[in-house]
């Protein structure tokens, strides 16, 4: 099976790969269009700013192909934030997959640093992402914006307010936290992903 | 709920963890990564490496060692020591390093906070404080009206600056850091419980986590500067590595006190 990476400029996208080759796979690390059409999966992972990812798709056409994509995709913390229609940081215009928008979270009191930093519960589940998911399960976070609950919602998670922690579309598959951090929980979301 | 993480310290020395030797079940005392992936088996949340050595040889040895971690580990760790600019911050991350954490090189040049923030993210950047309590508050411990007057060290808390531990902080959460990690000299290794007074007025007035460190002898002590302190995570270091407290039984005891862990 073909797993390909999206590389553009956001962080973190080496620890997907080292995630991805534990399982006993061989990503690529791709920006290439034919690369990245021809997959078995693609994951679109990454760290960073709304705004400055957005522009860099754009500039590098990788918005259209990733928009195009017909596989299973899974979009990982600001991946998934990019898959949604519009988002408050730098008030940027997103990918519009799915039909929601990414907020700001209000911090109201000192339990409530932002970014929520740290391990989470996940729950509510409703997708083959989360095959054999029974309970509630930790999993590692790292953002300061969130994507309320939605139609697409998969998976939630309560922080100052229950948000959508996974998100599901058609073959778009999304997740806030970062499962290449979350211990063998993650390996588990991953492993799914890869055998849909 | 989010968790109250625990977070142990490895200090490494030209590639090998300088404590840690008396851990359980280790194929090779010393080697960082069989003594990273035992916490993270046992349940620690994250890890901190700290890197001790002070030659350029040494800088390189801990860059391929971080490449090693980030190929092994399956939690997110930080990593720390001989970082002055943001070349060196570029070097750790892309060997595959979740976070750095500084220290002098910050007190030196405030603005580096700032670069790291934009470049990267406020995500990667843990500013490390060391501060000594000038007064002698160490008895009101707990008593979150008595902080005291709270001084800045860099070179491993060998030089005073003139900064002051809360305004210092401000300005670092200010300018963009993503956490703070204090550690009060003062508690550092005397296994009387953290600084929870200095730590709740640290944490209540920061909108960024606050990492404890230094004093952890007794599992009460992380209870208290969860519940005392409003720490949103507690870092040790000889507790762990010489198995005085197992971390199993540490998050299985804050569990049945009631504070938020993952089990």
């Amino acid at each position: 099976m073909k797993v390909a990476i999206v590389k553009y400029n956001a962080g973190n996208i080496r620890s997907v790969v080292n995630a991805i080759e534990r399982l006993g796979y061989e990503p690529v690390l791709t920006d290439d269009p034919e690369e990245l059409r021809s997959a078995d999966k693609v994951i679109f992972p990454g760290q960073g700013e709304a705004s400055t990812t957005m522009a860099y798709l754009r500039e590098h056409g990788l918005d259209k192909v990733i928009m195009s994509l017909k596989q299973p995709v899974l979009g990982i913390c600001i991946g998934m934030q990019l898959l949604c229609r519009h988002s408050e940081e730098y008030d940027t215009e997103c990918l519009g997959i799915f039909d929601v928008d990414v907020k700001r979270f209000i911090a109201s009191s000192h339990e409530y640093k932002v970014p929520q930093m740290g391990w989470n519960n996940i729950c509510d589940y409703k997708s083959q992402l989360y095959k054999n998911f029974t309970k509630p399960e930790y999993v590692y976070f790292v953002h300061s914006f969130y994507v309320p609950l939605c139609e697409h919602t998969i998976a939630t998670t309560d922080y100052i307010q229950p948000y959508s922690s996974s998100l599901h579309k058609d073959n778009f598959y999304a997740t806030q936290f970062h499962p290449e951090k979350s211990g063998s929980v993650g390996e588990r979301i991953l492993r799914n992903f890869l055998e849909l | 709920m989010l968790a109250k993480r625990i977070i142990p310290c490895l200090d490494i020395k030209d590639g090998l963890t300088v404590k840690g030797t008396n851990f359980v079940n280790l194929r090779q005392a010393g080697d960082p990564i069989e003594l990273g992936k035992a916490y993270s088996e046992q349940g620690a949340d994250e890890l901190v490496y700290l890197d001790i050595t002070a030659s350029h040889e040494g800088r390189k040895t801990f860059t391929e060692l971080v490449t090693k971690i980030a190929k092994e580990i399956n939690i997110p760790f930080t990593v720390g020591g001989g970082i002055n600019e943001l070349a060196d911050v570029e070097r750790l991350l892309n060997a595959g390093a979740d976070k750095v954490s500084i220290n002098s090189a910050a007190l030196r040049n405030p603005s580096l906070i700032d670069e790291i923030a934009k470049h990267f993210g406020s995500q990667v950047c843990v500013v490390a404080i060391d501060a000594k309590c000038i007064d002698d508050n160490i008895h009101t411990n707990g008593d979150p009206n008595i902080d005291g007057t709270w001084k800045c060290f860099m070179n491993g808390g060998r030089i005073e600056t003139e900064r002051g531990l809360f305004e210092w902080a401000k300005e670092v959460n200010d300018r963009g850091a993503g956490e703070v990690l204090f550690t009060s000299m003062n508690h550092d290794g005397v296994k009387q419980g953290f600084a929870n007074a200095a730590l709740r007025r640290l944490s209540d007035s920061l909108t960024i986590p606050v990492i404890a460190s230094g004093g952890a002898g007794t599992m009460q002590h992380f209870h208290d500067t969860f519940v005392d302190g409003h720490s949103d995570a507690a870092l040790a270091a000889s507790v762990f590595h010489f198995g005085e407290i197992p971390i199993p039984q540490l998050k299985q005891y804050l569990n049945n006190k009631g504070i938020s862990i993952r089990l």
